[in-house]
């Protein structure tokens, strides 16, 4: 019977496939959109993870998440070194300058200075050379997307990723590139540069003050939130925990900013024009199939039965239009050059997935209401 | 089959129509009866009430000793799936399945395997003599034998009782003829039932009896011979 049902189904093609767009189309939504919602949070906080090794970060208690720090005197990095439990503290920058490529193009970027000695906070995996040649004269390493793309040098035969040798003018400055990174890319979807904290202050002759964030390493043993703690009321900076850190950065983000007013109220109204649309044309479908369902049940095919042919019916309609939507979201999430990137997660999926399932099993309600109230005495009606 | 005092009203009060009037009506195994009567006499109704698919507001229906109107829906569902066969003025077939499929579709509510349901589907066709056109859609098909693929959907589970309500009233002469031959060369077989509503007087001489109705009560109850020469309504058509 299920394969009867799902024949009448195929066989109304034209409801079928709108029943399957529409569904495709509100799938396509409730996946992408979330899946770029996730990516674009991930991009907010990607420097702390990029930066595992630190326990702790501590800043000036004006700053408000990683990406909007403010410059402390240098003078600070030896008061939180001298915090009982600290393992070792490093100076971070983290800010922007504009750069002047070999072709005489000028990019912003954004810019992040590591500790020469130790060089933590530098990108852990290089694509050419090591991260030991940071510390050559002039050196500066680019993330690799950034190379790629914003930083692409024009030639004669056309524009090339910027590489290993290549020499930049930073504000009048000579810098070398030595390096290719891989990095997490930022909200901003900069171009970022790595150099040495010193080299930093070179570039940025003008400014006083160029440590955004002290790094912090707890000696082993140590509770990271009551290192903090002691951080912070021994200093009077602001010291949180990577995942403090993270959480704030977050909160900040979506605080300032009304994205998720904006994906919620796309991603709301895609449930409900798929809801409308397929709950309508599955009514319509079954509207139009009545007599054949009277047919049926004249013929003695009992209530359960019915029942279970409108839910395969809809099980169908669900499954291609979800398949069809999450696939179409998947080939737009890896398409060359994608500038916002997605994480099409397993919750997401779900979470998609169950919106789609349940527009189906409530058109579907609505259509067995239909049917079981007929009356199998029509079939002798002409 | 015996019909014992059933009445049929349509809703209430003033404005309801009463379709049966106490109808009392035998049917014996391998009888072909026709049930004629003028438009809105209550032929309709009775053979609704007669296949189970209608409840009387009185009286009662046995079929093979089994009290229809005292099942619940549900074994009365499995009551029909397995001892009543269906044919139409308007076909009903489904015009999403071939042929094949839609004679299968009785044996399938029965639970049988699809193959086996297919295999015998296939066999009924041939039955009617559309043993070439298994799988043609219905829409290919011309009104006389999309109404053969229709008996074969009625006879395919071998039920105790076949209902027809004008089966030939949509086909020409001719067709309604080869339609009528078939019914009652298969439609009578191993002691089954057939009973056909129609208007046509061309096909009275296929029934064993003839009742006819008026106004909700059996008024005559005769020979084909009688019932063309009386001079009831039906006989005018
Ligand atoms: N569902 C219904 N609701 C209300 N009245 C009905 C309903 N079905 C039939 N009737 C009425 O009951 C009476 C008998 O109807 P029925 O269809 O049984 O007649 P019939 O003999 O089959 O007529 P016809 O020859 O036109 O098919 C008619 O007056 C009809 O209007
Ligand atoms: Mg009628």
């Amino acid at each position: 019977m299920y394969q009867i049902a799902l024949k009448m189904l195929l066989a109304n093609r034209g409801k079928y496939l709108g029943m399957v767009l529409s569904l495709a189309f509100t799938s396509l939504i409730m996946t992408q959109q979330p899946a770029v919602f996730a990516s674009i949070l991930t991009r907010t906080y990607g420097l702390i993870d990029d930066i595992a090794i630190a326990d702790i970060w501590v800043m000036d208690p004006q700053a408000q998440s990683v990406e909007e720090s403010k410059a402390m005197p240098d003078t600070r990095l030896s008061l939180v070194r001298s915090v009982s439990g600290v393992e070792w503290a490093v100076p971070l920058h983290k800010g922007s300058l504009k750069v002047r490529l070999p072709d005489g193009n000028t990019v912003g970027c954004g810019l992040i200075g590591v500790d020469d000695v130790s060089l933590v906070g530098a990108p852990g995996v290089m694509r050419s050379s090591s991260m030991a040649d940071l510390r050559m004269s002039d050196a500066v390493a680019v993330d690799a997307e950034g190379a790629a793309n914003r930083l692409a040098v024009r030639t004669e035969r056309g524009m090339r990723p910027l590489g290993v040798g290549d020499a930049l003018e930073v504000n009048d400055r000579r810098a070398v590139v030595v390096g290719v990174a891989d990095a997490t890319p930022t909200f901003q979807s900069q171009p970022m540069l790595y150099t040495t904290y010193s080299r930093v202050k070179l570039f940025n002759k003008s400014e006083r003050k160029v440590m955004s964030f002290v790094l912090v390493k707890a000696q082993p043993g140590q509770d990271h939130r009551g290192l903090a703690a002691r951080i912070a009321s021994e200093t009077g900076l602001t010291a949180l925990t990577a995942d403090d850190f993270r959480a704030r950065t977050l909160q900040h983000f979506i605080k300032r900013t009304a994205i998720i007013m904006h994906f919620g109220t796309t991603i709301l109204m895609s449930f409900c024009i798929g809801a409308v649309v397929t709950g309508l044309m599955f009514h319509n479908f079954t509207q139009d199939a009545l007599r054949h369902f009277g047919v049926l049940k004249a013929m003695g095919a009992d209530d359960r039965t019915l029942l279970l042919m409108i839910l395969s019916q809809a099980l169908l309609v669900a499954g291609t239009g979800f398949g069809l939507g999450v696939g179409m979201a998947m080939i737009m999430g890896n398409l060359p050059g994608d500038p916002m990137g997605m994480r099409l997660s397993p919750l997401i999926l779900a979470v998609g997935g169950g919106a789609v399932l349940s527009i189906t099993l409530v058109s579907a309600a609505l259509s067995i209401r239909q049917v079981l109230r007929l009356e199998p005495a029509i079939v002798f009606k002409q | 089959m015996v019909c014992a005092g059933l009445e049929k009203r349509y809703g209430e009060g003033a404005t309801a129509v009463h379709a049966l009037r106490g109808v009392d009506l035998t049917v014996q195994r391998g009888e072909l009866l026709m049930l004629v009567g003028p438009s809105g006499c209550g032929k309709t109704t009775l053979i609704s009430v007669m296949a189970g698919i209608l409840d009387p507001t009185d009286g009662t229906c046995r079929i093979l000793g089994q009290d229809m109107t005292a099942l619940a829906s549900r074994p009365r569902a499995a009551f029909r799936a397995r001892n009543i066969g269906f044919v139409f003025q308007a076909y009903n077939l489904n015009p999403a399945l071939t042929a094949a499929e839609n004679v299968s579709v009785p044996l399938r509510i029965c639970g049988a395997p699809v193959r086996e349901a297919m295999r015998r589907a296939e066999a009924a066709l041939d039955l009617v003599g559309l043993g070439d056109k298994t799988e043609s859609a219905p829409g290919d098909l011309s009104g006389g034998q999309q109404q053969r693929v229709a008996i074969a959907r009625a006879l395919v589970h071998e039920p105790q009782l076949i209902v027809c309500d004008e089966p030939t009233s949509a086909l020409d002469h001719a067709n309604g003829q080869r339609v009528m031959e078939l019914l009652r060369r298969v439609g009578t077989v191993d002691g089954r039932a057939l009973v056909i509503v129609t208007h046509d007087a061309r096909i009275f001489d296929f029934s064993d009896r003839i009742a006819e109705l008026d106004d909700g009560r059996v008024t005559r109850v005769g020979t084909p011979g009688a019932a063309r020469h009386s001079p009831g309504p039906s006989s005018a058509t």
